[in-house]
């Protein structure tokens, strides 16, 4: 009888897996974060719950919240010592990496994942940087990636955060993105991951939206629309500046 | 308090930007250096993108050396016609050297290069005002009667020209020159040049001390003026919060830095002078010969 019953669910499972019966619903606490003059970094909610039309399959399910910023591409350069002091000798291109990237998961991240299905969905933080043609000069050119990673991570720009989702009856899930102050401006992709013994069963994908907004917006577009305008701006209020410190401090000696 | 920069795109305590800018006005008051030098290393470590750092620095040097030089103009310690006979040679310098600096850029390793000058110039100019200042300083103890100015070859050139301020009636061809060599040096390091341009005037020049520091900020403002426009319209790395934060602070540090100033003697200015160059030196040094903590650094591709 029961293992008629682990029949059925393990089919129930495949069939799921299959048709995609289940399916992600999600809300985030905002999808546009604002960079003001002040922005000391955001907290984001992805809260969200897992609708079915079939009975919870046997197999645990698993969670895998995913937010990216925009790419862009880098030179990591590699210092070496010559005659004694240290000079960058060899560089190598990398084609994208994200300015933010944060993964939180519900449990350990290889339990949750599994390689192949981590290669095919590019989650974890190596998967996310694309580096293709390394010179040919450089040998080694996986360390300049892990280079990249482990700066990044140092400075909090890609964390993995496992166990940091919470997943209730299987079916309601939330975890808590923090993004630090000093965020690009572009789309973040958040992606949402459910997995059954690391398979990938659904997925969800949305954005938010980072902007500058205000003071922030208008000088950024200023700088960029009206570059001679803006550094005219710039040299007024510095010679500004600088006569009113001297006739202030003239005015103090006097007193 | 925080405040994020629009153009650098980070976010930075905004009394430690204070702080520093003032630090640095400081030093520009008393010495007649911009304080760049001393200003880029520090935005590196709190987090500043090494293009922005470069082009918001000039900007806030105009305001420091603007607020210093009216301190000077005050005192009547700016000779206003060797600082534009030196601007002239400096602007024909910065622009050779923009040339130079292009041709090193497509040969590779420029960074390098520019380092080991500096570590050089700065240590033989450290090293050269430290003895004579020592030695200035130890013969008016004594007694001494500080020695008079020699008679040498500068003063054979034609076209001389009489520097009121100065008390100088000298050629135009030497400071012409000491003009150029600071702009060729100013446009490939990417600093103000006033380091150099200080024991230059000093030293080759025979400019006497107390002149020396407005007349360095005098043509430092154009100097640095030109740099900002330069870095505003084609690189648009200026970032305007972070230069308001930084002036702030450096205009009224450039005002205490110029009344310290007047307060101390040359010799002593010269010897204070000579240990900074020196620290410089030796910290720039040390970082090209001790083991790096971490030996990859990430740069913005097709940028700087």
């Amino acid at each position: 009888m029961r293992a008629a019953l682990a029949c059925l669910a393990l089919a129930a499972c495949l069939l799921a897996a299959r048709t995609g019966a289940e399916e992600v619903v999600l809300g985030l606490s905002k999808d546009k974060v604002a960079i003001t003059a002040t922005f000391e970094g955001s907290e984001i909610l992805v809260f969200g719950a897992v609708k079915r039309e079939v009975p919870i399959p046997e197999e645990p399910l698993d969670v895998i919240v995913a937010v990216a910023g925009p790419d862009k591409p880098l030179i990591v350069r590699r210092k070496e010592r010559r005659f004694g002091i240290w000079v960058n000798i060899d560089a190598v291109e990398i084609d994208a990496a994200p300015s933010f990237y944060a993964v939180a998961t519900t449990g350990p991240f290889d339990q949750v994942l599994s390689n192949v299905e981590d290669l095919r969905h590019r989650v974890s933080i190596p998967q996310a940087i694309r580096s293709v043609g390394a010179p040919a000069t450089v040998g080694d050119a996986q360390a300049f990636t892990d280079a990249v990673i482990r700066i990044r991570k140092g400075n909090g720009a890609y964390k993995v955060e496992e166990g940091a989702v919470s997943l209730d009856e299987q079916t309601l899930f939330r975890a808590s993105i923090s993004m630090p102050a000093n965020l690009t401006e572009g789309v973040y992709a958040t992606r949402i991951f459910l997995t059954r013994g690391g398979e990938v069963v659904a997925t969800y994908q949305t954005s938010i939206d980072v902007r500058k907004v205000g003071l922030e917006r208008w000088l950024f577009n200023m700088s960029r629309e009206q570059p001679l305008l803006y550094g005219l701006m710039s040299l007024a209020i510095a010679i500004a500046a600088g006569w009113g410190a001297s006739a202030a401090f003239r005015v103090l000696r006097q007193n | 308090m925080l405040i994020y920069l629009p153009i650098a795109e980070v976010s930075v305590n905004a009394f430690l930007l204070l702080g520093l800018g003032g630090l640095v006005g400081v030093l520009s008051g008393m010495f007649g250096v911009g304080g760049g030098f001393l200003m880029t290393p520090l935005l590196f470590f709190i987090g500043i993108p090494p293009a922005v750092a470069v082009a918001t620095e000039a900007n806030q040097i105009v305001a420091s050396s603007f607020s210093g030089v009216l301190a000077h103009v005050r005192r009547k310690t700016v000779d206003f016609t060797m600082g534009t006979v030196l601007l002239v040679g400096g602007l024909i310098g910065a622009a050779v050297g923009v040339v130079i600096f292009n041709y090193l850029k497509s040969m590779g390793q420029v960074d390098l290069l520019v380092r080991l000058c500096y570590v050089v110039f700065l240590g033989v100019i450290g090293g050269m005002m430290f003895v004579e200042s020592l030695r200035a300083i130890r013969n008016t103890r004594s007694g001494k009667p500080p020695k008079r100015k020699k008679h040498n070859w500068i003063h054979g050139l034609p076209l001389k020209m009489r520097f009121r301020t100065s008390g100088l009636y000298i050629s135009v061809i030497p400071p012409v020159l000491v003009g150029v060599a600071v702009g060729i040096l100013a446009a490939i390091m990417g600093v103000g040049g006033g380091f150099i341009m200080v024991p230059a005037m000093i030293y080759l020049l025979g400019m006497p001390t107390k002149v020396v520091v407005g007349t360095s900020l005098f043509q430092i403002i154009f100097v640095t003026a030109f740099t900002t426009l330069l870095h505003a319209t084609t690189n648009f790395t200026v970032d305007i919060v972070l230069a308001v934060l930084l002036l702030v602070g450096g205009v009224i540090g450039a005002q205490i830095g110029t009344s310290i100033g007047t307060r101390m003697k040359a010799e002593q200015l010269r010897i204070l002078l000579a240990i900074m160059v020196l620290a410089v030196c030796a910290k720039l040094a040390l970082d090209l010969l001790l083991t790096p903590s971490e030996i990859y650094s990430i740069g913005n591709a097709g940028g700087h």
